[in-house]
């Protein structure tokens, strides 16, 4: 097995509820890897076999350091190149409202691997609404910590904003885990989820309908 | 300390396997090699103070254009020690116009070698850890089989009579060196530019002698532009009188004016438009006015034919012609009906990284991602990264710091995960 320098053994709360999903053995790609924390700790303790992309460079580096593979790109630009089905798991972590075209990059998601597991900032949590309807202007709360005009956040959604996409696109959402900020899980449905949780963690399915 | 890394190269062929059919040419002392230079027709093939080997002597080398060539001349240069399990060799390609003194002084210019930064004890490539070999490509010019060399049927100068060579063609050499050296599988291969384009051919060609691959500053095919530019250089070779069709090698005069000329133009095409407007703007070489004549008023004018007039001092006329060409045909992809990936599906044990630079026009990063996006279709684990820099293609060659972080944890990994191949899996 690939001797990796410095292994993973503490993970950020919401990486480890990611990690908690993925299959020992899996080939696993992680789109927006930062720094390869979440694959530096699957290869070591789900022996997985991991690529990453990451957009900064700093990101690719520290990610090569750990002996992983990653390539400095991004969600928009650099799935379109990966064969059908060619992982069992793409990760997308808190990424997707920052690209160019969401729904398409679901839909690759789910064309390149089996499974992928997608997180959101939920923008229909209750202190985002209450900071817009107080302050009347746009929210910068503990999970969106960017002012309107610098935020890489370009395609806002809340959590039942996503589980209708993934409906109209035959999605099968497969688990669906609302969590707080620090990762800690919260035991109720989409619709409170929506008011409640900072973030949303979907495991979803190609349906039979969006299958190619 | 050369003489004990060719006393360990002897030694590791007598007792290696039974290999005992080394032949290391006698090397020239420098100063012998200056007089042989200077006197005009003598010597044409710059003859370096290099290992040399013959090697295709009883089997000719095919080429991919048809033509045989038997034997050929490999000049190479080596540094550290090949440890005993031949698992720590790097093997490092060089550029349209680099050579094989990657850490060594040049014999002719006395530069230090043009990667001296990269490779050598202690350094990022630690030569106290790795054995890394060097070898001058076929077609050049400075100890390996090249037009400059004796077609031994004539016993002159083969000039254009030379088979046209690729870059594959290239690779089958360094290939049959490597195997020369008893190196069933190379730690890692590396290049940049030209070198970056041998390095991919040793993924379509040799994958199963590879570990690692590194392709820096490159691409799979020349582009329309860069068959352009590759042409205007060799027009200006061919349009100097003295190039006399190439058979120049028995006159007193060189095509140098033609030579310098593509030089001139090849140069701008490694910089960036930034690079030259930092470094020269539109400031005036030692005067205060325009002269109105045409004298290189211009710093840049003065740099340029600066960079033409020393080129040709140690490089070949007709060695440009033809590894110019090489690199015009490389067209990997369309070896494979236009899926580069295809190409690669030998190489999925492969580690690869590839590197490019934001003001690289040459070998842009979109060539780069394509090799990139290649790899990962065919399943090969690769890194990649865009490394900011103003230099242009000639990046990396330069200090990168960036891309010295990337290679060092490429390699250290490269190096870790190595496992010798098991008894009777040899290739």
């Amino acid at each position: 097995m690939t001797d990796y320098s410095k292994p993973e053994n503490t993970l950020r709360p919401d990486l480890k509820l990611i990690a908690d999903l993925i299959e020992s053995d899996s080939r696993v790609l992680d789109v927006g890897c930062a720094d390869g924390s979440l694959l530096s700790f699957l290869v070591h303790h789900k022996n997985i076999d991991g690529r990453g992309i990451e957009i900064s460079q700093g990101g690719v580096n520290a990610c090569v350091a750990k002996g992983l593979f990653a390539i400095q790109g991004d969600a928009d630009n650099d799935l379109s190149e990966y064969p059908d089905g060619s992982f069992d798991y793409v990760i997308l972590s808190r990424t997707l409202q920052a690209v160019h075209r969401p729904k398409n990059v679901l839909l690759e998601l789910l064309r390149i691997g089996k499974k992928a597991i997608v997180t959101i900032p939920n923008f229909g949590q209750w202190r985002v609404r209450l900071s817009l309807m107080t302050r009347g202007r746009m929210p910068v709360t503990r999970t969106l910590k960017k002012t309107w005009y610098n935020t890489d956040n370009i395609h806002f959604c809340t959590i039942l904003d996503l589980f209708d996409l993934m409906h109209q696109e035959g999605i099968k959402v497969r688990e669906f885990v609302p969590h707080s900020k620090a990762g800690k899980r919260l035991q109720m449905g989409p619709a409170r989820a929506n008011l409640f949780a900072d973030q949303g963690l979907f495991l979803i399915e190609p349906g039979e309908t969006s299958a190619k | 300390m050369k003489a004990a890394v060719n006393a360990r190269i002897q030694l590791d062929a007598e007792k290696g396997k039974g290999k005992g059919k080394f032949v290391l040419v006698d090397k020239l002392p420098p100063e012998g090699f200056s007089e042989r230079l200077n006197s005009a027709g003598a010597v044409h093939v710059i003859n370096p103070n290099s290992n040399r080997l013959t090697l295709f002597k009883d089997k000719p080398l095919t080429l991919d254009g048809g033509a045989e060539l038997s034997p050929v001349d490999v000049a190479f240069e080596t540094y550290g020690t090949l440890n005993a399990e031949a698992s720590n060799a790097v093997l490092i390609c060089h550029a349209l116009t680099g050579d094989q003194y990657v850490a060594s002084a040049h014999p002719i210019t006395g530069k230090p070698g043009w990667w001296g930064r990269l490779v050598g004890p202690g350094k990022l490539i630690d030569t106290d850890k790795y054995f890394v070999v060097c070898s001058n490509v076929l077609g050049s010019c400075l100890g390996t089989t090249g037009p400059a060399s004796v077609n031994p049927e004539t016993n002159k100068s083969w000039g254009i009579d030379f088979p046209v060579i690729t870059i594959r063609d290239m690779v089958k050499v360094q290939a049959a060196l490597i195997k020369e050296l008893n190196i069933d599988r190379l730690l890692m291969v590396i290049g940049g530019s030209m070198g970056g384009m041998q390095v991919l051919e040793w993924l379509t060609t040799y994958p199963e002698r590879l570990h690692s691959a590194v392709v820096i500053a490159s691409a799979a095919r020349h582009t329309a532009q860069n068959i352009a530019f590759h042409e205007v250089g060799r027009q200006a070779v061919m349009a100097d009188p003295n190039w006399s069709t190439g058979a120049y090698y028995e006159h007193d005069e060189k095509p140098a004016k033609g030579l310098s000329v593509a030089r001139m133009t090849a140069h701008i095409t490694y910089l960036s438009e930034d690079a030259l407007t930092k470094k020269f703007g539109r400031n005036l070489q030692e005067r205060d006015t325009v002269t109105f004549g045409f004298d290189a008023d211009f710093q840049v004018e003065s740099y340029l034919r600066h960079q033409g007039s020393t080129f040709v001092d140690r490089f070949d006329a007709n060695s440009y012609l033809y590894i110019t060409r090489a690199m015009d045909y490389l067209d990997i992809p369309g070896r494979y009906n236009g899926r580069l990936a295809d190409a690669f599906t030998g190489a999925t044990h492969v580690r690869c990284c590839v590197i490019s630079f934001t003001s690289d026009w040459l070998y842009p990063t979109i060539e780069n991602k394509r090799i990139v996006h290649a790899l990962n279709a065919a399943g090969v684990p690769v890194s990649f990264a865009e490394i900011q820099s103003a230099h242009g293609h000639d990046a990396f060659l330069l200090e990168a710091p960036e891309m010295d972080a990337m290679l060092t944890g490429f390699l250290d990994s490269a190096a870790k995960s190595y496992a010798p191949l098991p008894k009777g899996a040899k290739s």
